[in-house]
């Protein structure tokens, strides 16, 4: 196998020819356009520098979420200390994946919309739920406009009648819930072991705190083990109800790794054997 | 004649420091048919008099239905009320279609009374020249706030708005202490006494001039008329004003008060009698 990647994926050129890198090389800009006032205006073709997943568990009293610390730049790690998880209110959490300059349009966006909540009002009000239907409602204004912020959220929290709430939103404006979330590449490698332990509501019962924070927490460790886009360093949000406290814990370590199988692994650009 | 030289625009105070503009405007609410509203710890009712133009005419609409959670009754110009009524519709429906909420009811009236302070500070243009009673149930219970066009918002337990108003509030500052148990029957039959009170002489409640609405807890906002509300002008031992046939006549405010009388120091006075009531 020829381990260099830039040949991978290319089709054999004894079979189909010398490759055409015009077909590589091409652009949707229109080269031919020399001053900036003649360029047409472009929408995001792609995420830039991106969060990877984020995860969630429903337990028998609450929540607990938990997202990595780091922002990629495409394979370059640009970022190490990036919080993706974040309150808004007394009531809500919101933990976004992808694009990073959108997830801070997004954080503005619900700064401005805790201040415009709170004016002139006597108390809060502003629940999980109704957060939720804000950011649908955003996402699927951009994705309408051809023009989508390029993330996907979950909003977790409690509810206008103080139950735990749990919501997953795409870059689409789709919404839809389960006792367990994912976004990104937790979607393939966490919620599989998340299911492990809560497949339906009822299993939600019997999940105590403890076992539904371990749970996550070896879940993140998966995810740094496989997803090359992760971190060891990332953000646990825990959602109790009996307390009714949302507790945010940063800069949390993956635990308990092993590591010793590596020094047996060849190839994959490790000079074989 | 006594020509008032302060009252040409909404922007300009007079001497002693008033507004005759917005004072004229609060008195075209008197011109309108009485008003009534009152709350309970779980409902809020509103009670208003409709009037026809002419005998063989419809009567004029006076209760709007804003969303299942809240409505208005007005008194004064109803074309001005369309408008904030449907300013206040937009505000619910984007509330609902936003947050999946309810608009929240104090919002809803500080949105409004905005919309009235902005048009007190500028000229060439008129405050409006209506009163609502804003009855609403949200997540904090059942609210009643009176909006008046000088953009002031207040809240009440009873109040009344329009034609001798004043023997409506008269009425609800003898029972006020009662409202918060009453069951949503008795608080309908507070509301229709209390507009029984604010009729004019050989008038009587009947069911084309009345017009009941209720909120609450488990009621979306209903408002009964015509055959509807027959259910509960039953509920009164008599249907015309006691007064008509009785001795407490001289009540100042009975005078088929204010029609031609836009003297400002008479029009003030009415308006700070006004304002006690709910200090």
């Amino acid at each position: 196998m020829n381990h260099d990647p830039f040949h991978w994926g290319r089709p054999s050129t004894k079979t189909y020819g010398e490759y055409n890198y015009l077909i590589s090389n091409a652009s949707n800009v229109d080269r031919s356009v020399k001053s900036n006032s003649e360029f047409p205006k472009m929408h995001t073709q792609q995420p830039m520098i991106t969060g990877t997943s984020v995860i969630a568990i429903k337990y028998k009293d609450g929540i607990i979420m938990a997202a990595d610390h780091m922002g990629s730049y495409g394979s370059l790690m640009k970022l190490e200390d990036l919080k993706r998880i974040i309150q808004v209110g007394d009531d809500a959490v919101v933990g976004i994946s992808g694009d990073i300059s959108d997830f801070q349009y997004l954080e503005r966006l619900l700064d401005d919309l805790q201040i415009e909540d709170a004016y002139d009002m006597d108390q809060e009000h502003l629940k999980a739920n109704h957060l939720s239907e804000y950011l649908t409602r955003v996402m699927y204004n951009r994705r309408t406009k051809m023009n989508p912020l390029w993330n996907a959220i979950i909003v977790a929290g409690f509810d206008d009648k103080d139950e735990p709430y749990l919501k997953h939103i795409d870059l689409l404006g789709v919404s839809y819930t389960s006792p367990t979330l994912a976004t990104g590449f937790g979607n393939h490698l966490a919620i599989p072991l998340l299911r492990k332990k809560v497949e339906t509501e009822d299993d939600v019962k019997k999940l105590s705190k403890e076992d539904a924070i371990q749970t996550i927490k070896d879940c993140m460790k998966v995810l740094f083990y496989r997803d090359a886009r992760s971190w060891n360093k990332y953000s646990l949000c825990v959602i109790e109800k009996s307390t009714k406290s949302i507790s945010l814990e940063h800069e949390v370590q993956v635990e308990n790794m092993k590591w010793d199988f590596a020094q047996h692994i060849t190839g994959y650009g490790v000079p074989q054997l | 004649m006594f020509r008032n030289n302060y009252d040409n625009d909404a922007t300009t105070f007079s001497p002693t420091g008033r507004i005759f503009q917005i004072e004229y405007a609060v008195e075209a609410i008197k011109q309108g048919s009485a008003a009534v509203g009152l709350v309970s710890k779980n409902h809020v009712v509103l009670a208003a008099l409709k009037r026809n133009a002419e005998e063989l005419g419809s009567y004029q609409k006076k209760i709007i239905r804003v969303d299942n959670h809240m409505g208005v009754a007005l008194a004064g110009l109803a074309p001005d009320a369309r408008i904030l009524s449907n300013y206040l519709r937009q505000q619910a429906m984007s509330s609902q279609m936003v947050f999946n909420r309810p608009l929240n009811i104090q919002k809803a009236v500080n949105s409004i009374a905005d919309k009235a302070q902005t048009n007190t500070q500028s000229a060439g243009g008129r405050p409006y020249g209506v009163g609502l009673l804003i009855a609403g149930f949200d997540e904090s219970g059942p609210h009643l706030f009176e909006f008046l066009p000088s953009g002031s918002a207040l809240e009440y337990v009873a109040t009344a708005i329009g034609a001798r108003s004043q023997a409506a509030k008269t009425f609800f500052e003898r029972k006020f202490e009662e409202f918060p148990d009453a069951s949503k029957e008795q608080l309908i039959e507070y509301a229709l006494t209390a507009l029984r009170d604010t009729l004019a002489q050989d008038k009587e409640l009947t069911s084309a001039n009345t017009t009941v609405a209720v909120v609450g807890k488990d009621d979306a906002f209903t408002v009964y008329d015509d055959e509807e509300v027959e259910q509960w002008l039953s509920l009164l031992d008599t249907l015309s004003n006691n007064r008509s046939t009785g001795a407490d006549n001289d009540d100042e405010d009975d005078d088929e008060d204010d029609e031609q009388n836009d003297q400002p120091t008479e029009a003030s006075e009415s308006t700070s009698a006004a304002m006690e009531v709910d200090a």
